[in-house]
């Protein structure tokens, strides 16, 4: 294979890394966010301290993400916002609810912060949701009928419900005394149905998709591929166990948040699998839709000059608020 | 309504909102980069009051810059989905870069700037909010690289209908970008300066004000009076530029139909796009000519010459009046505010109240005047996106007319109510008191009770 047969591929890893970091950084942050209306006035204030620093930095996530779609994909990015016209448009309003609502709700009169409170909620939750939708439609091919449309809808209920369990976790691992013990009550009750819906959307994904079926049940592969399903259980039955050790409100606060980080990205990549070599699932590879190797080679220079320098930078500002989430202070 | 003219609308209008935010955010971390320096400098708690009050400002419109700028890196997909397709070769790079460059510096090292007091040294935090500066900057580099390139397009080859590079930095540094640049930087300075004189205005005249409000107007009105004929000069020339590179735009601002020698500058008129003339005509003789050419009988292009293929003509017209009717006002309010704070010893209780008055309601003159200076440059550029190549309708969106209608009415409706509550917000916080100084030590350890900000 060519150096400019190999650009394709590349981006479509690099988009593909974007789009997992943006699920996993932003998915704590919107899940605290569907959690919000459970807490107290004065847990809410922690909750926002907790995921204040970050959430700009990991909306980010998504930009490079679809941006990587427009530039190096542009067939592509057509065919997909296109088709999924009205759940962006539903995602950018939850996505601006809540982004505002976070500055708003401390800024403004004392009596409007419910309002923006219920706003930061009800965006996380719109957000979550519509994502979930087009992954779902996304997985299909777009494909019309019963059968996608409710798919669709599982998908978005599974992943706002896997949003709310990272968002949990994230808790037990930045809070203390009360709320963490809260939040680890959160991740019990969210636990069940995103295992079910897990094991739901496994089994329906080959149903809905013949390419997806062929891929995972044909000899030797299946074989070769049953680590990603196995490890993935292994991981939710093992976070199970922990969420109901008392040892998760001390030293180990950070195991629970680590597991469900780990079965998102075992997801990934059990999905990357199913798509791969689609980037619109049965009608275009990636080679396709992608743009002239002379545009991609001159951003692929200036992705890989600034991308360790942006996780190198990332890890800087996590470490800066490392620990337990304190009071936010412009001082 | 067709769905191009809505999908039309609806790009206008988030890119209306959007502008807004970056317009305050570019200059006013530059700001607080200042102020935080005299802090520093003076240890004079009235600068880090002032710090204080505008990094709220400051976070409040980053985020609305934020959430409305990752709407519109959806829109251009949603939107103009040929738009890619065509230029995606020279577009996406400029947009990349300005991701890769400046979006995850700024957004990352915001956090760091704005609650990271206590944890990080005092240069630590300093460099933070220089690299935030610095990323908001470059991100208005890239941004009008590629605006520019789409007024003015260079370096650049055709090829199967499909437009190609042949020279990144003719692409990158095309005719018109550095008048364009510096036009819109200076536009946010001086949104930065009104907003600055304005809001401390509103404070003495509400009995409100502190110790910060003397040195947040000073600073204020001489960020205005030098930036203003700064902006008139830099404005004049990115308008020669225009001239030599869209003269179709040129003849709609003037509102010049037929190509004439010793054109009038109008102070007024009624442009008719029927009758293809203007009515209730008031100008300088010779003044358009004068101004444009440096000659009183210089010959200006008129739309004419451009039939099918010039851009609406009254919304460019009246948007450049606006524009320049603004810019005279802040000149005048500017320099007569700073000439008075100077006489009065810089002690902005002394001003005469029509005077306060008049900079408070100037408060956010930035928007007005960026917002039709950006109306100017494109709807001035229709009906091309790239000026001359490509037009408008051959990218546009294939989405049904009541779906986009649908969502722009959504769109409209958020961004409406959130500039209520954004002024409603500024105005709540420049009535409140300044924060007492936080210590560290004790919050260090103990749990998280409250994000105060």
């Amino acid at each position: 294979m060519s150096f400019d047969d190999t650009l394709p591929l590349i981006f479509m890893a690099v988009m593909g890394l974007a789009m997992l970091a943006y699920v996993v950084l932003d998915g704590f942050d919107l899940g605290v966010g569907m959690l919000m209306h459970r807490a107290t006035p004065e847990q809410k204030d922690v909750m926002v301290s907790s995921i204040g620093p970050f959430w700009d930095a990991n909306e980010t996530w998504l930009v490079l993400g679809v941006g990587i779609l427009l530039i190096a994909f542009p067939k592509a990015h057509g065919i997909v916002l296109t088709a999924l016209y009205l759940p962006v448009a539903v995602m950018l309003i939850g996505l601006i609810l809540r982004g505002v609502a976070f500055d708003f709700r401390v800024k403004a009169q004392d009596e409007h912060k419910p309002l923006w409170n219920r706003a930061f909620f009800v965006g996380s939750m719109m957000a979550s949701l519509a994502q979930g939708w087009m992954l779902g439609r996304y997985i299909t091919g777009f494909a019309d009928g019963w059968q996608f449309t409710a798919f669709a809808a599982a998908i978005a209920i599974a992943l706002a419900t896997a949003y709310v369990l990272l968002g949990a976790t994230w808790l037990i691992m930045k809070t203390e005394g009360d709320l963490q013990a809260r939040a680890a009550g959160w991740a019990r009750l969210a636990w069940l149905p995103v295992a079910v819906g897990m094991a739901l959307i496994s089994l329906a994904t080959p149903w809905v998709s013949e390419t997806v079926r062929s891929r995972w049940f044909s000899m030797p592969e299946f074989i070769a591929l049953l680590p990603i399903p196995l490890v993935t259980a292994a991981a939710l039955v093992t976070l199970r166990v922990v969420l109901n050790s008392p040892r998760i409100l001390g030293r180990l606060c950070w195991v629970p948040f680590a597991l469900v980080v780990a079965v998102f990205v075992l997801g990934f990549f059990g999905l990357a699998y199913s798509l791969y070599p689609y980037v619109v699932m049965d009608r275009l590879t990636i080679w396709e839709a992608a743009s002239a190797p002379a545009s991609l080679k001159v951003i692929l220079f200036g992705t890989a000059l600034t991308v360790p320098a942006i996780i190198g930078y990332t890890v800087f500002a996590y470490r800066v608020f490392w620990g337990k989430a304190r009071e936010l202070t412009y001082a | 309504m067709d769905a191009l003219l809505l999908a039309r609308l609806q790009f206008a209008a988030n890119i209306t909102f959007h502008i807004l935010f970056p317009t305050i955010t570019i200059a006013l971390c530059w700001v607080l980069l200042f102020f935080r320096w005299r802090w520093l400098r003076t240890q004079d708690a009235a600068w880090l009051g002032a710090y204080r009050f505008w990094t709220k400002v400051f976070a409040l419109s980053f985020a609305l810059g934020v959430v409305s700028g990752i709407t519109m890196s959806f829109q251009f997909g949603t939107n103009w989905p040929g738009f890619m397709e065509r230029v995606g070769n020279i577009a996406g790079p400029l947009l990349g870069y300005e991701v890769l460059t400046a979006f995850f510096l700024e957004a990352t090292f915001l956090g760091v700037m704005l609650f990271g007091h206590g944890k990080v040294s005092e240069r630590v935090h300093l460099l933070a909010t220089f690299l935030v500066a610095l990323g908001t900057t470059m991100s208005a580099f890239w941004i009008l690289s590629l605006n520019s390139w789409m007024q003015t397009p260079a370096g650049y080859e055709i090829i199967n209908g499909e437009f190609h590079v042949t020279s990144w930095a003719e692409v990158v540094f095309n005719p018109s970008f550095p008048y364009r640049l510096s036009h819109m930087l200076l536009a946010s300075g001086l949104t930065v300066a009104f907003l600055l004189a304005g809001l401390s205005a509103w404070q003495v005249l509400k009995n409100k004000a502190n110790a910060s409000t003397p040195k947040v107007m000073r600073t204020g009105l001489t960020l205005g009076a030098v930036l203003i004929p700064l902006q008139i000069f830099v404005g004049d020339l990115h308008g020669l530029n225009t001239l030599e590179h869209q003269p179709q735009k040129i003849a709609a601002m003037e509102g010049v139909w037929e190509t004439e020698r010793g054109a009038p500058l109008l102070l007024f008129a009624w442009p008719d796009e029927a009758t293809r003339s203007n009515r209730f005509e008031v100008g300088i003789p010779k003044g358009a000519s004068l101004i444009l050419t440096h000659e009183l009988d210089g010959e200006i292009r008129g739309l004419n010459e451009f039939l099918g293929s010039h851009p609406p003509v009254a919304p460019v017209f009246f948007g450049f009046r606006i524009m320049v009717g603004t810019g005279v006002l802040m000149l005048l309010m500017s320099w007569l505010g700073w000439w008075m704070l100077r006489r009065r010893g810089w002690a902005p209780d002394g001003l005469p109240r029509p005077l306060l008055w008049g900079l408070t309601a100037m408060s956010f003159s930035g928007w007005v005047a960026t917002v039709a200076g950006w109306y100017v440059t494109e709807i001035g550029r229709q009906p091309y996106i790239v000026q001359g190549l490509l037009r408008t309708a051959e990218v546009a969106s294939t989405t049904p007319a009541p779906m986009i209608a649908l969502t722009l009415a959504a769109y409209v409706t958020v961004y409406l109510a959130l500039i209520v509550a954004y002024v409603g917000v500024i105005a709540h916080m420049a009535g409140k008191p300044i924060d007492a100084p936080v210590r560290y030590a004790s919050t260090r350890l103990t749990q998280a009770t409250e994000a105060r900000s």
